[in-house]
């Protein structure tokens, strides 16, 4: 078989192969309804009684504040609109940022069409936001604020602590901002602690972390008011109807109890990144990084975007893809559109710069071997193709 | 008695002389493959002077009806009943077929001063009938005002009409027309190679071919890494949606990358590239015809809808083959063309935003409009083409495609 590096882990992950196992299981035996009151009803419940507890644990929560949902979009939907039509009569106002997730990024383009009113933080040249530009937009109606905790496109991790304070002192101020993370990048990668941190809604997905697509979760603390997006059978605590997807919620238990070696994993894949990172500035000219600098503790661990001047990111996408090299050209849901590049654009790159970006997004089980096949294979293929601009 | 047949006319297979025979069959043949999914064995078809008779068995009717819509030379096709040439049995049946269209048409006569107007047609193939087809269908009609009440006859606008087709000692009675497609039968006018881009012209050049009887190879440039894999299943989409009318398509993909690289290359002047890259996909196509036997080469060419589909271009291009190049959307307007497209549902997959391989390599200043055969000699000097070519030829993937691959 011809080699595969796969290096696209921020668009989709591979499950594990007990994630698989779990799911085929849950498939075969583990059929009933949670909701039903028999034996296999219970059996059921079981599983996704286990796989809260799981999901819970992780984030050092109580499992009565973490619900299943379909995924990502639709943990921030029920997040960001449940939040927003919740408060509505107590303020209109809410905050977010220009590089959030087209999810995020669109459901607050339809807020504002729908009445609220929305800021839209900017960022700085690393593609981080400032927590005075927060302080700044915070007003008396403000009702949400919802800022990503990795930015999916350049890893760069937003500070998170300190836009807690911001938070937690207009709180103190009588003001009643809810505080959204969508932390779909960040999940088995940086360890999340929501309630520690005073997060009120925290936004995961499985299938970024080895676990099946189709399946995500919302962190609520306690208190928070949500309005539901489903309604239906009151499934999980009334906040999403429909019945549980078991068999992709066994799947996402098994995904999250691999994490005991996040730290080392993260390492790895940070020293991964580094590699890439050097051996390309080092090696091929005219190209630049879009994000931190390895070392940075602001840098995501497996996020590296790459701009190759000159040369167009779809074209050295497939030329790597003849190799065997699986990368991406941006967020993989936005890379059908050719004018997707707000959140490159949001940093100030030129027009040719965003033509020529790749996101390479590492799993903890790439190697450093292949690291080195694909700097030398980007040689090549870059002093080609810039042979015919 | 016999139901659930459908009863079909041809057209211009009537008219084909001593060769006739051969339509008969391949239309035949392509009828059989179009029904062979509702069933292997289960299908009966039947020769009749100048028409098919096709016997369902359990197959569902609905199924057979749109398959029978794409094969190509069918005029048109009625469900019909089937009984013995016998007067009372013909009235009984047209009684049977009436009542049938009013309850497909939702109308119940007789309540709410419900009227329907019809007619009653009668052909009389079979002159060992007694009955005088004229005479035939006043009988019948006043057979049917009698029985059903609510009828009123209408011979120049009727809601319905009741016809009855006497033939070899059968009647066969049916009250639709259902249109199929027209031409010729597939396969009748020998093979031709269409140089299918993902466009909206290409396809549409592709069906009209066929539907004068071409059987159709399509060859694809791909141009790897400068478009990618949602390139390819663009095209095989299309073949998708072709081979509904052929049961498979056969698509040649070939590797056009280093052919393009290597006019980039070469001293060609940057206004003869497209061109030029244009020469070297028929040289290939031309190939390719000969090596599966097939005597034309199709395109999706409408005179100058683009800078390369100028006259001159066309002389440039027709240049490199001895084949005849069918063109057949050469005249039309580009709307004309997308109308087309939308009609056999190719449109929708072409407008699809991947790029063919035209658009990339395009050179940056305008393309010569009106190259002359000396200076496309010239700037093909340095290119080795027999290498190329043969380079190209080896390489190329071929893949069949059926409606449902």
């Amino acid at each position: 078989m011809k080699q595969e590096i796969y290096l696209d882990n921020a668009a989709t992950t591979k499950p594990t192969k007990a994630v698989v196992q779990e799911m085929v299981q849950c498939l075969e035996h583990i059929y009933g309804n949670p909701s039903s009151v028999h034996r296999l009803g219970v059996e059921a419940e079981r599983v996704v009684t286990r796989a809260r507890e799981a999901v819970a644990g992780i984030l050092k929560a109580n499992p009565k504040e973490v619900i299943f949902t379909s995924g990502g979009s639709e943990s921030n939907n029920l997040a960001i609109k449940g939040a927003a039509y919740a408060l509505a009569k107590r303020g209109k106002h809410i905050i977010t940022s220009e590089i959030e997730h087209s999810a995020v990024y669109s459901l607050c383009q339809d807020l504002e069409e729908d009445g609220f009113e929305v800021t839209v933080l900017p960022v700085d040249k690393e593609g981080i936001v400032q927590t005075n530009d927060l302080k700044a937009a915070l007003r008396e109606d403000t009702i949400l604020v919802t800022i990503m905790y990795v930015n999916n496109e350049t890893g760069a991790i937003q500070p998170i602590e300190e836009i807690g304070k911001v938070i937690d002192a207009a709180k103190e101020a009588n003001k009643i901002p809810l505080w959204h993370v969508d932390a779909v990048q960040a999940l088995g990668k940086i360890p999340l602690y929501p309630a520690k941190m005073g997060i009120n809604m925290l936004s995961l997905s499985a299938h970024k972390a080895h676990g099946p697509k189709g399946i995500g979760a919302l962190y609520i603390s306690k208190g928070t008011p949500l309005h539901p997006q489903i309604s239906g059978g009151g499934q999980e605590m009334g906040l999403r109807s429909g019945t549980e997807n078991v068999p992709a919620i066994a799947g996402f238990r098994a995904a999250v109890s691999d994490f005991k070696e996040m730290q080392q994993d993260a390492k790895h894949m940070a020293k991964l990144r580094q590699m890439l990172v050097e051996g390309i500035l080092k090696n091929i000219p005219d190209t630049r990084l879009n994000g931190l600098p390895p070392g940075n503790e602001q840098a995501a661990p497996h996020i590296a975007n790459i701009s190759f001047t000159g040369v167009r990111g779809e074209v050295l996408l497939h030329s790597l893809e003849g190799e065997g090299i699986f990368t991406s050209t941006g967020s993989a849901c936005s890379s059908r559109k050719a004018v997707e590049h707000r959140v490159l654009n949001a940093m100030g790159l030129s027009n040719e710069e965003m033509e020529g970006a790749i996101r390479f997004s590492f799993n903890a089980q790439n190697s450093e071997e292949e690291v080195v096949i694909v700097i030398e294979k980007l040689k090549e293929i870059v002093k080609e193709l810039r042979s015919f601009a | 008695m016999h139901s659930n047949m459908f009863l079909i006319r041809y057209q211009e297979i009537g008219i084909k002389g001593r060769n006739r025979y051969l339509f008969e069959n391949k239309i035949n043949s392509n009828i059989k493959k179009a029904l062979y999914p509702l069933g292997k064995g289960k299908i009966k078809i039947t020769n009749m002077r100048g028409r098919i008779l096709v016997a369902l068995g359990d197959a569902e009717p609905s199924k057979a009806a749109e398959y029978l819509s794409r094969v190509f030379g069918i005029a048109t096709f009625s469900p019909v009943i089937k009984i013995v040439a016998e007067e009372e049995a013909i009235y009984q049946s047209s009684e049977a077929v009436m009542r049938q269209a009013l309850e497909r048409k939702g109308i119940k006569l007789g309540e709410n001063d419900n009227v329907l107007t019809f007619r009653t047609n009668v052909k009389r193939a079979d002159k060992t009938f007694p009955i005088r087809s004229m005479d035939m269908a006043a009988r019948l009609g006043s057979y049917l005002l009698d029985n059903i009440p609510g009828l009123k006859v209408d011979l120049h606008n009727p809601d319905l009409s009741v016809s009855v087709d006497i033939r070899d000692g059968n009647a066969y009675v049916f009250s639709e027309k259902l249109p199929g497609p027209g031409g010729l039968p597939l396969g009748t006018s020998g093979k031709g190679i269409l140089l299918l881009s993902g466009g909206i012209d290409s396809p549409v050049a592709g069906w009209m071919c066929m539907k004068r009887g071409v059987e159709i190879e399509a060859l694809h440039f791909h141009s790897f890494p400068f478009t990618g894999e949602k390139s390819k299943e663009k095209v095989k989409d299309l073949c998708r949606v072709l081979a509904r009318h052929n049961n498979r398509i056969k698509l040649h993909i070939a590797h056009f990358t280093d052919i393009q690289k290597s006019i980039q290359k070469s001293s060609c002047p940057e206004d003869f590239r497209i061109t030029v890259m244009r020469r070297f996909m028929f040289r290939i196509a031309e190939r390719l015809a000969a090596k599966n036997n097939a005597l034309a080469l199709v395109t999706g060419e409408s005179v100058g809808q683009v800078s390369s589909q100028t006259l001159e271009n066309m002389t440039a291009i027709n240049e490199v083959t001895k084949l005849p190049v069918l063109r057949p959307v050469v005249a039309f307007d580009k709307n004309e063309i997308v109308e087309m497209a939308q009609k056999i549902e190719t449109y929708d997959i072409s407008i699809q935003p991947y790029e063919d391989c035209c658009t990339l390599f395009l050179p940056k200043v305008p393309i010569t409009t009106k190259p002359s055969l000396d200076k496309i000699h010239k700037a093909e000097e340095s290119l080795d083409i027999d290498e190329m070519v043969n380079d190209a030829m080896e390489k190329i993937e071929t893949i069949y495609i059926t409606s449902n691959s």
